[in-house]
């Protein structure tokens, strides 16, 4: 099995279904960040059989984490320091996201006035359900996943 | 300061506030001829529609305001570029109230988050139209006495007409309500409004495909046309325009007290044999429509009178 160096000061993005960590690392910006990353596919897992994880050597507080809420909730997330495992982050569904998705209602003001936040709202919690906070247009959480 | 962007805006308590003043209007429309004097009412309608407009102009000329603005997007700066957080900052400066209709949908919101004069969403697309919902809301209440406890048919275009979205979300919030969804295959309602709206507040519905089937059981039949303009090609316009025209002969079918509502304008969907049959409120609807605006208007500039 491949080793990866142990993280003493960060954070680690655990449960990652497997082939997500790609689009998770460029959705958190994590490529902007100047500090060690450790990306890791497919690794073993008795829950999930296969999955990705993530480790960032910078705090926690340099990523959105409603972004992370908003692709993933069931995602774990682990802070790290001097090599110890001090808290674990519980992910929710955030009740907004801004600037994250697009709405892609060719009818929608957002269309045409490309300068408008884009806002959308969580209108259906249980299904996970967001819409376009000026059209409300449902976005299609679907198209997210990569196949 | 309130905008109104959607029928929701507004809770049943509220409503019921707006309607009554909207009665009072009617019963004596002379004491509120001069409830607005020195206001301004702008219409800024950047696609046409002569009768909402013309609606909202009459509105605020029976409160005795004045009334600018412009018809279609050719005629505003809205040609040359400019947004529309800016024009309603300026417009912000010339009125104390605005009535926006958009092709696109959230427009008018944009504009209320940059304003400083309330907004009034006169249709967004095929979003919303919250005055008409307030009309028909109206109509209903002042013609049937209440707005709980009718089984309501909604017929013709069910899946681009905005609205019959718009009033089965104001209604199904009132008690014992119940719709039959009268359409073409090709035009039933969406399904999140199925599912988001009706089932989620557990509203008993039928969908079916025959209006005669079902004229006996209504206490109101709300008609839409077919519009044109929701379709990207005049073949299926034509296929689907002719599906449900209400007559004289369907007619036998209702009850005494069924009423016939109708957003208008019509086109050929109830035929005009129909118009002298009491129960065709469609053009009482009209004459709601103003009073429904003035109770709005009176409302969002906090005017009230004595």
């Amino acid at each position: 099995m491949l080793n990866v160096g142990k993280l003493n000061e960060g954070f680690v993005l655990d449960h990652i279904p497997a082939g997500e960590s790609m689009s998770i690392y460029h959705d958190l910006k994590l490529d902007k960040l100047d500090c060690c990353v450790a990306i890791i596919k497919n690794a073993r897992s008795d829950k999930m059989g296969k999955k990705d994880i993530i480790k960032v050597e910078a705090p926690m507080n340099m990523v959105d984490l409603d972004i992370l809420g908003f692709i993933n909730h069931n995602i774990t997330v682990n802070i790290i320091q001097n090599g110890e495992i001090v808290e674990k982050k519980e992910l929710s569904l955030p009740k907004q996201i801004v600037n994250v998705i697009k709405c892609r209602n060719p009818r929608c003001i957002t269309s045409i006035e490309q300068g408008l936040t884009q806002v959308f709202l969580l209108t259906d919690k249980d299904k996970e359900i967001y819409r376009c906070k000026y059209c409300e247009e449902k976005y299609n959480r679907i198209r997210r996943r990569p196949k | 300061m309130r905008h109104l962007m959607s029928p929701l805006d507004f809770n049943t308590e509220e409503l019921e506030q707006l309607f009554q003043l909207a009665n009072r209007i009617e019963a004596n429309p002379e004491a509120y001829s001069h409830a607005c004097d020195g206001k301004k009412l702008a219409t800024c309608f950047y696609e046409p529609s002569t009768r909402t407009r013309l609606s909202f102009e009459a509105a605020m000329l029976n409160l005795g305001g004045s009334v600018l603005g412009f018809a279609d997007q050719a005629n505003s700066s809205a040609a040359k570029g400019e947004s529309v957080a800016d024009t309603i900052r300026v417009i912000s400066c010339y009125a104390d109230i605005c009535a926006m209709r958009h092709p696109k949908e959230g427009a008018p919101m944009v504009a209320s988050m940059n304003s400083q004069i309330p907004v009034i969403n006169a249709g967004d697309g095929g979003h919303q139209h919250p005055t008409q919902t307030l009309t028909d809301l109206l109509t209903i209440r002042s013609l049937k006495g209440t707005l709980g406890g009718l089984v309501i048919g909604l017929c013709g275009d069910l899946k681009f007409g905005r609205t019959v979205h718009s009033l089965i979300n104001a209604l199904v919030r009132y008690p014992d309500i119940s719709f039959i969804l009268i359409s073409p295959e090709e035009l039933r309602l969406p399904d999140y409004i199925r599912e988001d709206v009706l089932k989620a507040n557990h509203v008993p519905y039928k969908e079916v495909v025959r209006l005669e089937d079902v004229m006996s059981e209504l206490d109101l039949l709300y008609m839409t046309r077919v519009q044109k303009e929701r379709f990207f090609n005049e073949e299926d316009y034509v296929r689907m325009k002719d599906f449900y025209i209400l007559d004289k002969k369907k007619m036998t079918l209702a009850g005494p007290d069924m009423l016939v509502l109708h957003p208008l304008p019509r086109v050929n969907e109830i035929a005009v044999e129909v118009d002298s049959d009491p129960r065709a409120v469609y053009f009482k609807q009209a004459q709601y429509g103003v009073y429904a605006r003035m109770a709005l208007i009176l409302t969002l500039l906090n005017i009230s009178v004595d």
